[in-house]
């Protein structure tokens, strides 16, 4: 009885997320709260304290003699950690990257207890496109890449591959392979569903008039064909209707394909972005190896772990850059705020590369960069430490686990690639974009609610889906996301914000996914190369580019 | 006070004629009931618990003994014998009728079933003990103190006949245990409800008679559910007595023995049996051994019950074995129970080996150096987790660690059953850069099983075998070799960490075979 409302906020349908958040809200005083606070865990997030410095213009102004400085990385994300990586690459010696957060790594941090490391964030890397070259030299100087075949394909390194089972879907009572529902479906439904998988494929095939692929990834590389940009004045939703995919269970998996990687909804989204999602990757690798993933147990952590490797002697974390502005010989002044000593610096730098979410940006350097009409969508992401690994009826565990019938996006197990056992503990990292309300109620939402009652809405949704877990929980991190992943909303491919951030030239200039409307690691590692190439042309260092 | 004085029970002096008949026919009734409770529990005991002698003997005693206090206690039962009776037969209704069921749904849920089990047979015990006493007193009036006794007697020793013929050769056999114990559970509370019925216009017997029918409704109730309960106890599972069970983070071990025949259990599959494991072991372990010149180190993979190790230790030569298994629970159980450990000659005691707690999909990736002989002994891939132990990426890795003159095997599953699953194993050993060679030995507990040896070089047929086996010789060590068309080499998809070919193709042929 007593877990019922909380499961419904999970299951919120047409009244909205906000209605059945604040429902359980008031119940957190009734006695819902203990019942899942006797599970120890930690609530986490970016540290908006900082954040909120940053913004209110608490900061101090620096005091003492303007220092000098080599090249800047304002933002130690996976943008700042890739433009560092091709600094790095090239043999540049003397920058410096500045990041607000005691660790770098964004959106694709990652924690560890003494089951398993586990994702905080993005967990997962598709295999990249031909077109992806600066990824794939990295990749393989991190040794996910471990030759070629005949053909010249990458070969990658099968432990990082995502091993199968890949996907299973809790649908009808029973689990299934794959993510599209099967069975007691009208044939009706099949066909449309089929019909999409060749409208997609015609768009993956598609070359643009300009002889570009008509979606890419780095999205920059894609055909600027007016019929595709004209998909992006539509949103997604609008665009399947007017298509005629109207079939309940493919609009149902394409909301969670877009809630998967926009965290949004797909009325929320532009047209041109929903069909990128389908229609951009063809992953090229050796052999059939092209259409999966790699991961760790980690996630993507494992990614910007081997990054920051590579330039640990140039970061300095704690460090907030708060303002950024022309200086009078060209060269761009910098105030940084040590969270430590609690001083601010100010250095007048060659270059600076401001790597953090666009609309920190523009409040930083306002100088150079607009705010724009972005929106970010807020997560929840939930790491779940269990005695036994989850079971269920119909196909056996696999690495992503979703049922059909929840809010939430499911699981996926930390141990999934590391192990073989058939039993033990291991940690399932829990995601919920909070896409149906307005990105600010839902940051407030964020902000408000106790670690038990997200624990709450977690044990309920996990114990909805695996009732053999009952009683196998011994604790629940939960982590919250303000502000994650830009949406591509309609209209985003000519967002002027948008436009003049991917124009900044040196001495400042822009990356972050935020430049390719994206949240995905793909775009921000392509958006601080830029940066970085841009940044060494501007300084005289000779490299050959990668991008 | 004196009894003779003071009438009993509401019992009239002259009681009306059924009461009596009920009566005496009720003597019958819990004598019967009586020895089977004792019987079930004894036979259960030995079922679970192994060596019947003991446990029959102990259990016995132990009811005896509580029949005999409460035969003691009857002589605080002041007044209201009837009514003292007529509850005492609805508690022994209940306790006596859930005894079996209740006894097997605990089993594998208390930390020492030997508690749960004496506490109710004293309780019982001492439930029957109340009854004859209580009887003898009721019915004094209505016999003669010479044939009351007879009477009595002579009824209670007949139940017992009855009770000892009906129980092994048509309760056991027709009704199993469980549905035993409720169908006299019954008859007890139809002692009860009967006698309610007679006495209904002599005294309230509303509470009383509502008690008797909700324990009857229970007891039918469980009649019925008795399929599903055999169902939730895993004891019911195995057709032999379990002398073990317990659930690690990993697995759940359950040992089972039955004349001389002890069989391991991991997840409800059989692992081995005492009778043929020697045809199984030898099989995996003298086709490697027997083909390496100088084997001085020895990998083990999985083979936590130390039997493979025990046909290793065997060989003089070998100075060192490595022993890698999951669980450590598995290897404390056959390391630390001497019975166990008998059956691997302490094998996992030896200073000759080196265990290892780990899960071999990750061990072999940090290990190092090298193995003259690698014995993988995994269970059969029926999850996409036990897969991953039969991958071409694993066989690589496996691969670094086997010396250039090294020679591995691979337990394979049956090639007889699964020949795609069988041949599939060889295919991916041979896409790992190995040469592979199938061979298969008739195990009775398992039917035909198979093995894949491999190595970096060609392998020879010429093998050297020890004298003392039990099952290989030259002859029969070369016959491994030969398969017949219906285990006949077929083309097969290579295992990958990405496809699980085997997984699929596993399910798909023991599906198939065991319907």
């Amino acid at each position: 009885m007593k877990a019922e409302p909380t499961r419904r906020t999970v299951l919120a349908s047409g009244a909205g997320l906000a209605g059945g958040l604040a429902g359980s809200l008031a119940l957190g005083g009734c006695g819902e709260a203990p019942l899942a606070g006797t599970l120890p865990g930690t609530l986490g997030g970016a540290d908006w304290q900082r954040g909120h410095l940053l913004r209110d213009g608490k900061l101090p102004e620096p005091t003492g003699a303007v220092e000098e400085a080599g090249l800047v990385i304002a933002g130690g994300g996976v943008a700042g950690l890739a433009a560092g990586w091709r600094l790095a690459e090239a043999g540049l010696a003397d920058f410096t990257l500045f990041e607000l957060e005691d660790r770098v790594g964004g959106n694709a941090r990652s924690g560890r207890n003494a089951v398993s490391a586990y994702p905080l964030g993005a967990h997962y890397l598709p295999v990249p496109n031909r077109e992806a070259r600066a990824l794939r030299h990295m990749l393989g100087q991190f040794g996910m890449i471990v030759g070629e075949d005949a053909n010249g394909a990458p070969r990658y390194d099968p432990y990082q591959l995502c091993a199968d089972l890949e996907e299973r879907l809790l649908w009808r009572g029973r689990w299934q392979e794959g993510l599209f529902p099967s069975g007691g479906l009208p044939s009706a439904e099949l066909r449309q569903r089929a019909m999409f998988e060749a409208r997609m494929a015609q768009y993956r095939a598609l070359v643009g008039e300009d002889g570009r692929p008509a979606f890419a990834i780095p999205m920059a590389l894609s055909s600027a064909d007016a019929d595709l940009r004209a998909l992006d004045a539509l949103d997604f939703a609008a665009w399947l209707d007017r298509e005629g995919f109207t079939a309940p269970s493919l609009r149902a998996y394409l909301r969670y394909c877009c809630r998967d990687d926009y965290g949004s909804e797909p009325e929320h989204v532009s047209a041109w972005a929903g069909i990128h999602y389908f229609a951009a990757r063809r992953g090229w690798a050796s052999g059939e190896d092209g259409d999966r993933e790699l991961t760790w147990p980690e996630g993507n952590g494992r990614l910007v772990q081997r990054m920051a490797q590579r330039i640990a002697p140039h970061l300095t974390p704690a460090h907030s850059v708060f303002a950024i502005r022309p200086g009078a010989d060209g060269r761009p002044l910098i105030d940084v705020f040590d969270h430590a000593a609690r001083r601010s610096r100010r250095l007048r730098a060659r270059a600076v590369i401001v790597a953090m979410p666009h609309f920190v940006a523009a409040r930083v350097a306002p100088a150079f960069a607009k705010a724009g009409a972005m929106a970010y969508a807020p997560w929840v992401v939930a790491n779940v430490t269990v005695d036994r690994p989850p079971r269920g009826p119909g196909t056996p565990l696999a690495w992503d686990n979703v049922s059909h019938a929840s809010e939430s996006l499911g699981y996926v197990v930390a141990t999934h690639q590391s192990q073989s056992a058939d039993g033990g503990p291991t940690v399932l990292t829990w995601y919920l974009p909070l896409s149906r309300e307005t990105p600010k109620a839902a940051r407030k939402i964020l902000m408000t609610r106790t670690l038990a009652q997200w624990q709450a809405m977690v044990r309920d949704d996990l114990l909805t889906m695996n009732p053999d877990l009952d009683g196998a929980i011994r604790r629940i991190d939960v982590w919250r996301w303000g502000h994650p992943m830009i949406r591509p909303s309609p209209g985003f491919l000519t967002e002027p914000a948008r436009l003049a951030a991917e124009a900044a030239r040196p001495p400042v200039v822009f990356a972050n996914s935020d430049m390719s409307g994206l949240s995905l690691f793909e775009e921000a590692h392509y958006r601080g190369v830029l940066a970085a190439e841009a940044s060494l042309r501007h300084l005289g260092h000779p490299f050959q580019s990668l991008a | 006070m004196d009894e003779g004085t003071v009438p009993e029970g509401g019992v009239p002096a002259r009681a009306p004629a059924p009461l009596a008949i009920i009566l005496l026919v009720s003597v019958l009734v819990v004598a019967t009931c009586g020895l089977i409770y004792e019987l079930l529990a004894g036979t259960l005991a030995s079922y679970l618990l192994g060596d019947s002698v003991t446990q029959f003997s102990t259990v016995i005693g132990s009811y005896l003994f509580a029949m005999g206090i409460g035969s003691w206690l009857s002589r605080h039962v002041r007044r209201d014998a009837i009514g003292v009776f007529v509850r005492v037969e609805i508690l022994i209704a209940a306790l006596g009728g859930w005894s079996a069921a209740g006894l097997f749904l605990l089993f594998p849920l208390v930390g020492d079933f030997r508690i749960a089990l004496y506490a109710l047979v004293l309780a019982i015990g001492v439930l029957v003990g109340l009854e004859i006493p209580l009887l003898i007193r009721i019915l004094r009036h209505r016999f003669a103190f010479r044939e009351l006794v007879s009477n009595v007697l002579t009824y209670d020793y007949v139940g017992a006949l009855i009770a000892s013929l009906l129980f092994p050769l048509v309760l056991v056999p027709r009704l199993g245990m469980i549905r035993t114990g409720f169908v006299f559970g019954l008859a007890n509370v139809a002692v009860a409800l009967a006698l309610l019925v007679v006495l209904r216009h002599q005294r309230r017997v509303a509470a009383d008679a509502l008690a008797a029918l909700v324990v009857a409704a229970s007891l039918v109730a469980g009649l019925f559910g008795a399929e599903t309960m055999q169902r939730w106890s895993e004891v019911a599972f195995y057709q032999e007595p379990v002398i073990y069970a317990r659930s690690t983070p990993y697995q759940r071990i359950v040992i089972t023995r039955q004349d001389g025949d002890m069989r391991l259990w991991l997840n409800g599959n059989l692992q081995f049996s005492t009778r043929d494991e020697y045809r199984y072991h030898e099989a995996l372990v003298w086709p490697v051994l027997g083909r390496v010149a100088r084997p001085r180190q020895v990998l083990i993979l999985g083979g936590g019950d130390g039997l493979a190790a025990r046909e290793v230790l065997r060989d003089k030569r070998v100075e060192r074995i490595t022993l890698v298994d999951l669980d450590p629970e598995m290897t404390r159980l056959f390391r630390d129970t001497p019975e166990l450990a008998r059956l691997n000659d302490h094998a996992l005691s030896s200073p000759r080996l080196t265990l290892h707690h780990a899960d071999a999909f990750n061990w072999v990736r940090r290990a190092q150096g090298t193995y003259d002989a690698i014995i993988v002994d995994f269970p059969d891939p029926t999850a996409f987790s036990l897969g991953k132990l039969y991958t071409v990426s694993f066989y690589r890795q496996v691969a670094r660690l086997l010396a250039p003159h090294g020679v591995m095997t691979v337990q394979s599953t049956s090639p007889l059953v699964a020949p795609r699953s069988y041949w599939t194993v060889a295919s991916t050993l041979e896409a790992a850069g190995l040469t592979a060679r199938g061979y298969h030995a008739y195990v009775p507990s398992f039917g035909e099983w198979g093995y894949t040896l491999a190595a970096h070089t060609a392998l020879s047929d010429a093998v050297h075998l020890p004298a003392h086996l039990r099952f290989l010789t030259p002859a029969t060590e070369r016959a491994m070799f030969d398969f017949p068309p219906d285990m006949a080499r077929r083309p097969t998809p290579v295992n990958r960490l990405d496809n699980q070919a085997l997984v699929r193709s596993f399910a798909q042929e023991w599906g198939k075979y065991e319907g």
